[in-house]
């Protein structure tokens, strides 16, 4: 028997994330919340008993491709469209893996989902798995999250205990498993790829695509791979419908959405909304404005593969289209929040230090490009770089866009390009005036 | 290969850990994947994976050692070298640097008087920068070994290091 709870976290701020729209984060506030017996007084599991008694797999497909439901992983597809392809594809059996690997430097919006509320996840995988005719489902969680491995593996004999996992689920003919599976440190990992080579015992190296995983994922069966916040919406929307979940927010991307806040705000945290909240609003009405009443400088507005946004450009809805419209990417919406003392040079190399370190070194463009930016950013913000360095960054990122077997490559690219774009000064100040332009140090690199 | 160096260090798995391998089994269609969770159960009982720990690990699972070490070797978590009783890792990613993780690294190499990467002479501590562990929004933060404190301050980490003595 595993022990439970071996690792714990502890925290002075026990407030760190705020319960603003009631629908994800509703229970964590609650004692024992993480028990079956609060969860069902709460009326937990009504759902599971719904979809499986009233609806067939394909209305649970139809309710959710109805619902507008897009992924909360970064790449925001449509999760009923993904469902559908599995579902058709007649080689059994399928899969289906949670990604838990929440990586993306800035994002910790899965956490309070799985520390707090593991059984709201719970419920909306085994409805997923129905939906999809899954024989199992692994949740595949970052070995760092020891603490919300334990939380998850003792809800989840908790749910055997009560029925709602093993065979004949409800009575009914349905069998369906559901496993931990902890990775052990690789942001890859959180690749969907990476992370089925990662679940098969190898090292978590990309595949390239197509074959999509809907067709040959793990063990070469089709598999569908959602993450903890997408899986955690289903529960909601077979007990609301579908057209409760689209009177949340855009029409193109409805429903519940958690920003994770980060960086120089006074009231840092996880926010329940909704899709398309002002970015705005993220910073000012629920983080509370900027520390030491200094004045904002930039902002990552989806975790540390997105394009880094100037002060100027926080008018924006936190939803797929907006944010993109302005040169960015909703991403996890993690948003990390800068003021005036930050050096954007140090910005950059800190972020591609990140991405060098994580590569998976399968690709060249990305396993040497990332490498050799880092070279790059490290003699500026030392003061001794030369003013053609801006190009031949610039040229290394071209290199790389595109031309990557996964999107990390793509990625790792964004901040060296949005910092050129927006803070180009600060690199002529570095090179040129040979001093850092903002001149406080975060850190010995300028950050 | 030489089945020697097992015999010289005797590595195996407690009873204990071997029940858990085993009950992993049936967790999944093809054993190949137990290699991530055996590495974990091998690290736990026999401190960190030098060769002799590898070798175990391809032996009981059947799997070639070149395996089983190139898959130690890619994930951070798994530990070739030896560390201190007690790991601590410091997230020193943008957030996290944004509010002092530079001072805390700094805090922590002056009161163990070593440097990042060095672990005590005692033995008791070792200590790492780490990439994002998820915790941005009570940054600074540091995880010890699988315990995460957060919002640190530097009276927090002298109240820690002394808890963990
Ligand atoms: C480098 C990289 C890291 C990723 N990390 C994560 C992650 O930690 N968690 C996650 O859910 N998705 C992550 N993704 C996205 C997944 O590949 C995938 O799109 C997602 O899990 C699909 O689930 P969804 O449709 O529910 O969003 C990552 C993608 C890339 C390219
Ligand atoms: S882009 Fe980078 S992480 Fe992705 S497959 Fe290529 S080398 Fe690996
Ligand atoms: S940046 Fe330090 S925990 Fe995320």
């Amino acid at each position: 028997m595993v022990a439970l709870y071996q690792g714990r976290r502890r925290s002075r701020a026990p407030t760190w994330y705020f319960n603003m729209n009631n629908i994800l984060l509703k229970n964590i506030n609650k004692p024992n919340s993480t028990d079956i017996e609060t969860y069902l007084k709460g009326g937990g599991y009504k759902s599971l008993e719904k979809a499986l008694k009233e609806y067939t797999p394909k209305d649970v497909i139809d309710i959710v491709q109805k619902s507008g439901l897009r992924g909360r992983g970064g790449a925001g597809f449509p999760t009923g469209k993904k469902w559908e392809f599995a579902a058709a594809d007649k080689n059994t059996p399928r899969y289906l893996l949670c990604n838990a690997d929440e990586g993306e430097p800035g994002t910790y919006k899965d956490r309070p989902i799985i520390e707090k509320d593991p059984h709201q996840l719970i419920e909306g995988i085994i409805i997923s798995g129905y939906a999809i005719g899954a024989a199992a489902c692994y949740i595949y969680i970052r070995g760092e999250y020891a603490y919300g491995a334990d939380v998850l593996r003792r809800a989840i004999a908790q749910a055997y205990k009560k029925g709602f996992l093993g065979k004949k689920i409800l009575g009914k003919k349905f069998d369906f498993d559901l496993y931990v599976h902890k990775g052990a440190g690789a942001y890859v990992c959180g690749e969907e790829t990476a992370l089925i080579e990662s679940l098969e015992g190898k090292r978590g190296q990309s595949r390239i695509k197509p074959p999509f995983p809907v067709n040959v994922g793990v063990w070469n069966k089709p598999t569908v791979i959602n993450n903890v916040e997408t899986l955690a919406n289903i529960s909601h929307i077979i007990n609301n419908g579908p057209d409760w979940f689209k009177t949340m927010g855009p029409e193109k991307c409805p429903g519940p959405k958690i920003y994770s806040i980060s960086g120089h705000v006074n009231k840092p945290g996880n926010y329940e909304l909704i899709m398309g909240t002002p970015l705005k609003d993220l910073i000012y009405k629920y983080g509370g404005g900027i520390r030491n009443g200094r004045n904002l400088k930039a902002v990552i507005p989806g975790g540390a593969s997105t394009p880094v946004l100037k002060p100027e450009q926080i008018d924006v809805n936190m939803d797929y289209e907006s944010v993109g419209a302005v040169g960015s990417m909703l991403g996890s919406g993690a948003v990390m929040v800068m003021d005036e003392t930050v050096c954007m040079v140090g910005v950059a190399r800190r972020l591609l230090k990140f991405f060098a370190h994580e590569s998976c070194g399968k690709c060249s463009p990305c396993r040497e490009g990332t490498h050799w930016l880092v070279q790059i950013l490290d003699r500026i913000v030392s003061n001794e770089g030369k003013i053609e360095d801006i190009d031949l960054m610039l040229d290394i990122c071209d290199n790389m866009r595109g031309k990557t077997f996964c999107p990390l490559g793509d990625g790792a690219i964004n901040p060296v390009l949005s910092t050129i774009k927006h803070f180009k000064d600060e690199y002529l100040i570095h090179i040129e005036e040979k001093r850092c332009p903002v001149g406080y140090r975060h850190s010995e690199h300028c950050l | 290969m030489s089945d020697t160096n097992i015999e010289k260090k005797g590595y195996a798995f407690s009873k204990e850990g071997m029940n858990r391998l085993k009950e992993m089994m049936k967790d999944y269609p093809s054993s190949d994947a137990l290699l991530l969770p055996a590495l974990y159960i091998a690290q736990e009982e026999f401190g960190h994976l030098d060769t002799e720990a590898l070798q175990y690990v391809a032996d009981v699972l059947k799997v070639p050692k070149s395996k089983v070490y190139g898959v130690a070797t890619y994930y951070t978590m798994y530990k070739t070298k030896p560390t201190g009783k007690h790991l601590i890792q410091v997230c020193t990613n943008l957030s996290c640097s944004l509010l002092g993780a530079d001072h805390i690294v700094k805090y922590l190499e002056n009161k163990l008087t070593i440097k990042v990467g060095e672990t005590t002479p005692d033995k008791k501590f070792t200590l790492i920068t780490v990439e994002c562990l998820g915790s941005c929004g009570t940054a600074p933060m540091m995880q010890v070994n699988d315990t995460y404190y957060e919002n640190l301050t530097e009276k927090e980490i002298d109240r820690i290091l002394e808890e963990l003595k």
